[in-house]
């Protein structure tokens, strides 16, 4: 049995490998650019746009919203890589639909490459926000004590984050492929109902922490801007509750 | 008994003790999550939104530790590099 789709290995050439998990994530994203760009190629402001626009629509100022809730202001610029990570752990899993498909988010280096993103983009967003100095100084919070804990969290949760979603998806694939050996009809229909599910919630929970850690790198320390009421409402954009698992 | 047979008895052994203890705590954990976010939930309506979202992402939170679990345990199953290395020794002579 198949552990992950990176050891079927559909081509080879000496040292070159082409295994499944490059050539479904390739055709993922050549069907997801190729149907932005159809979508995107005319648009219209008027009253009668096209059916495939106002489900673009729909799903951009989601994600918008999504993001302004958990406390980023100006949702702009961080929706590209953000909607980018939700729409590819989404549409990853939505195509386990099709027969034969083994999703790329069930292969630890894919999941990996993404929180490798999420890692690398934490200190960019909060460099560009608050400058290097005062970034650098967020890791002597509270005192000098805790610097390596800072670092370890940083580390450890994006290694959380990169088995979360591996071990969901895997999980899902292995649980069908032994209910398809024990109970062949309805069992695994079900299953795989339940693991469309859990994809999508997978999918939100990949980028809501993204979206978390990001917030949490960009707090500019001054103290009123932390701690208006609107701001607590929203619960869990403090970053000493953030969390870190 | 071989090394090879006491890799495999200690192999197996362990994925099962694996994913049978690690899953007790977070099924308690994410249990108590639910039913104090439902409490909350009859309680203030109005605030289902913040609720809900929370109430995911602490559920991701509790359930990685059954993910570690599940995942040790499929790795001593499936890509075990002990039972490897017996396998490949063997082959070599």
């Amino acid at each position: 049995m198949n552990l992950s789709p990176d050891q079927l290995i559909l081509w080879q050439y000496g040292f070159l490998h082409l295994n499944e998990t490059i050539v479904t994530t390739w055709l993922l994203m050549l069907a997801m650019t190729a149907g932005a760009m159809l979508v995107t190629r005319k648009l219209a402001t008027d009253g009668n746009i096209s059916r495939w626009q106002g489900a673009l629509e729909i799903i951009v100022i989601g994600i918008k919203q999504q993001i302004e809730e958990v406390g980023l202001a100006n949702p702009e610029k961080y929706l590209g890589f953000l909607g980018t990570l939700f729409l590819f752990v989404a549409t990853a899993s939505v195509c386990t639909i099709i027969p034969g498909y083994a999703p790329p988010t069930g292969s630890l280096s894919t999941t990996a490459a993404l929180a490798l993103c999420v890692f690398v983009a934490v200190p960019l967003f909060g460099i560009a926000q608050q400058g290097l100095g005062s970034y650098l100084k967020s890791y002597l919070e509270p005192t000098l004590l805790m610097l390596p804990f800072n670092i370890i969290s940083e580390l450890s949760r994006t290694l959380a984050l990169a088995v979360r979603l591996f071990g969901n998806m895997m999980s899902g694939a292995m649980i069908i492929a032994i209910l398809l050996t024990i109970t062949p009809f309805l069992f695994p229909l079900v299953m795989t109902l339940l693991g469309l599910l859990t994809g999508m919630v997978q999918a939100y929970i990949f980028s809501i922490l993204a979206t978390v850690y990001i917030a949490a790198g960009m707090q500019v320390r001054t103290p009123d801007s932390a701690m208006t009421p609107q701001k607590q409402a929203t619960s869990i954009n403090n970053p000493k509750e953030a969390p870190h698992g | 008994m071989d090394s090879m047979t006491i890799i495999a008895i200690v192999s197996i052994f362990t994925a099962g003790i694996t994913i049978a203890i690690g899953v007790i705590g977070p099924a308690l954990g994410e249990g108590r999550a639910v039913a104090t976010a439902l409490t909350s939930l009859a309680q203030q309506p109005d605030a289902s939104a913040t609720i809900t979202r929370t109430l995911f992402v602490g559920l991701a939170m509790i359930e990685s530790t059954a993910i570690y679990c599940f995942v040790v345990s499929m790795i001593l199953i499936f890509a075990n590099p002990f039972w490897n290395h017996v396998i490949s020794q063997a082959a070599g002579k």
